[in-house]
């Protein structure tokens, strides 16, 4: 029994007749103290995969579970960082994480809840902010308190969804960084969901592409045995991170496009049909009740290729 | 040599920029005023005196609009109002700002009920569908009804009430009449709490209440406050109405009488005074608003 695992599981949106195929036999099991990274492009399904982990997701076939339960709702055991942070702008820091931690540690004493929180702060380098509301923050310390609130409610499973994507390239360099430290302290489970090959390899023990298939499914996962902690500056001269990051760049880029199930859809033309300029002057239109009708003459459908 | 050159040019287009704020902000409006004032007394009647043959004085009416009272007349007919206004000579003789207050003590009561009611529906038909598919046709209805309409339904409901009939049939006129921008501005409010927040509640497992208080009621806010200061409009508006039909002393009620005694500056004085208590009350409600806005 896998600390967390995902068993055939398949997810799509939208009413029958409309409907699109997001994921499809999604397997993946993740060890307890694993840091998984999935690789994906934008807008292939890496949001509704992790969010069958954290439980907004539901799955239409198959199963997420952690520690062998079958998830079914979102819950404080599983922790969630969100791509656009999602902290509440009329609480400052302190009042952003002591809202996680004043619900999950109901029992514990007024003090310790408050020390609970600062420590977390601190964690996160935002102690001179800590009465700073979140409008007044820089967007990589906005993710700073965003990562401090998850992790200050001590879930079992780190849940990121593309934390850094926001963010411009040297804080997010930095933020990598801070994460990855935070991480050989707690070696607390991580998912983490990004679209940066680089960033993957840099932060994972372990890089699962999601290959761009409609509907996406995972492919074979990658091990990254570069020794910790990495220093990006000598890493870009290292040949494993050279060959790893060739071969999951490979991996995505031919995996699009190939297996893609061609799917066509009719739509139907709207009723009306355009007036026809070239009778502007004959009056026409004032004998007539109403717009011409494309029923009128016939339906007309077009065919559309996803 | 060149920043020197520049210093009286900068100065220059620093003053020029003053003066056009200066201009923009005080002088157009002082302008748009006058023009009013002109055009009103450009029109308003008067009268001339003429001997007649038999020698008395006739006295002939004048101008465009004869009964219209021009801005000068007004003034020196309601001067005992404005520059004692918060006189009481006689029950219906008395400030104009004492009036004023009369009113707004009884917009505040009808306008709080209207808060306390109109909120939680809001929230209700913001939150649940079902709620919204079953009350939201008759909103719809009631919404556009006028104070007039509703004032005798509110003094036959407050019958048993004896001679309190007529307050409370006004209380209720300004309830009914000013909740609807409150309900419908804080259910859009409700319904556009970003999924987020909502996202953040259901991880951390929040309770409803919890959520309540601390999600949606502070994501709802900035529009809560837009329908309150639309409600605080209509509750403004609807008192007028209402001293009207009930006769209850107020600022609605002088001017009425006032035009019932062929005082018609007392009117224009009354229209005025109205005018920029809401304006007032619109301005403290906006800024209000803003303070929620901001966050």
């Amino acid at each position: 029994m896998s600390f967390i695992e995902i068993k055939d599981a398949s997810k799509g949106f939208g009413s029958p007749g409309n409907r699109t195929e997001v994921l499809r036999d999604i397997n993946l099991t993740v060890e307890r103290g694993e840091f998984v990274v999935i690789v994906g492009y934008s807008g292939s399904g890496k949001s509704t995969l992790i969010n069958l982990l954290s439980g907004l997701v539901k799955p239409d076939a198959g199963t997420a579970s952690i520690e062998g339960q079958v998830i079914t709702e979102p819950g404080p055991d599983r922790g969630l960082v969100f791509q656009n942070y999602s902290l509440l702008p009329w609480l400052t820091v302190t009042e952003n994480i002591a809202l996680a931690v004043d619900e999950v540690f109901k029992d514990w004493s007024k003090e310790k809840r408050a020390d609970h929180v600062a420590k977390y702060i601190a964690m996160v380098k935002l102690t001179p902010a800590a009465n700073k509301l979140p409008k007044e923050l820089s967007g990589g310390m906005r993710q700073r308190v965003s990562v401090a609130r998850t992790l200050a409610i001590e879930p079992k499973v780190l849940l990121m969804d593309e934390p850094l994507s926001a963010l411009d390239a040297l804080t997010r360099a930095q933020l990598q960084d801070e994460i990855a430290d935070i991480w050989l302290k707690n070696k607390t489970t991580v998912i983490w969901i990004t679209n940066d090959p680089d960033e993957a390899i840099l932060v994972a023990d372990r890089v699962i592409p999601l290959l761009p298939t409609s509907p996406a499914t995972l492919g074979e996962s990658i091990s990254v045995n570069i020794p910790r902690p990495r220093d990006r500056k000598l890493i870009n001269h290292e040949p494993e991170f050279k060959r790893l990051r060739a071969h999951l760049i490979t991996t995505l880029l031919d995996s699009k496009g190939k297996n893609k199930v061609k799917s066509s859809r009719k739509l139907s033309l709207p009723d009306i049909l355009p007036e026809d300029l070239n009778n502007l002057h004959n009056m026409e239109f004032i004998n007539r009740r109403g717009p011409k009708r494309r029923t009128d003459n016939q339906r007309e459908e077009v065919e559309v290729l996803a | 040599m060149l920043p020197l050159l520049n210093c009286p040019s900068i100065n220059t287009a620093a003053a020029v920029k003053i003066s056009t704020d200066f201009l923009t902000k005080y002088i157009l409006p002082l302008l748009g005023i006058f023009a009013v004032l002109l055009i009103w007394t450009a029109v308003a009647g008067g009268v001339r005196e003429e001997k007649t043959a038999s020698g008395f004085t006739k006295k002939i009416k004048t101008g465009l609009i004869q009964d219209l009272p021009g801005p000068y007349e007004t003034w020196v007919k309601t001067k005992k109002y404005i520059v004692q206004p918060f006189a009481k000579r006689e029950e219906l003789d008395q400030g104009i700002l004492r009036f004023t207050w009369y009113s707004l003590i009884v917009v505040a009561k009808g306008y709080s009920i209207a808060l306390i009611i109109g909120t939680p529906i809001g929230f209700m038909l913001g939150l649940s569908k079902v709620f919204t598919r079953m009350f939201d046709p008759i909103i719809q209805i009631l919404r556009p009804v006028s104070p007039l309409a509703w004032m005798p339904l509110g003094v036959v409901l407050f019958m048993g009430a004896g001679k309190h009939a007529n307050d409370l049939g006004a209380l209720f006129t300004i309830a009914v009449c000013s909740m609807w921008p409150t309900v419908l501005n804080t259910a859009v409010g409700v319904r556009a709490v970003p999924q987020d927040y909502l996202n953040v509640a259901k991880v951390l497992k929040l309770s409803k209440w919890k959520t309540l208080w601390k999600v949606l009621v502070p994501a709802t806010l900035p529009y809560m406050f837009t329908g309150y200061r639309l409600s605080l409009g209509i509750a403004w508006l609807v008192i007028v109405a209402v001293e009207m039909l009930t006769g209850r002393i107020g600022i609605g009620n002088f001017l009425w009488n006032e035009y019932n005694n062929g005082l018609y500056t007392s009117i224009i004085l009354s229209i005025l005074t109205i005018g920029f208590v809401g304006w007032a009350l619109d301005r403290l409600m906006s800024l209000l608003e803003s303070r929620f806005k901001s966050i």
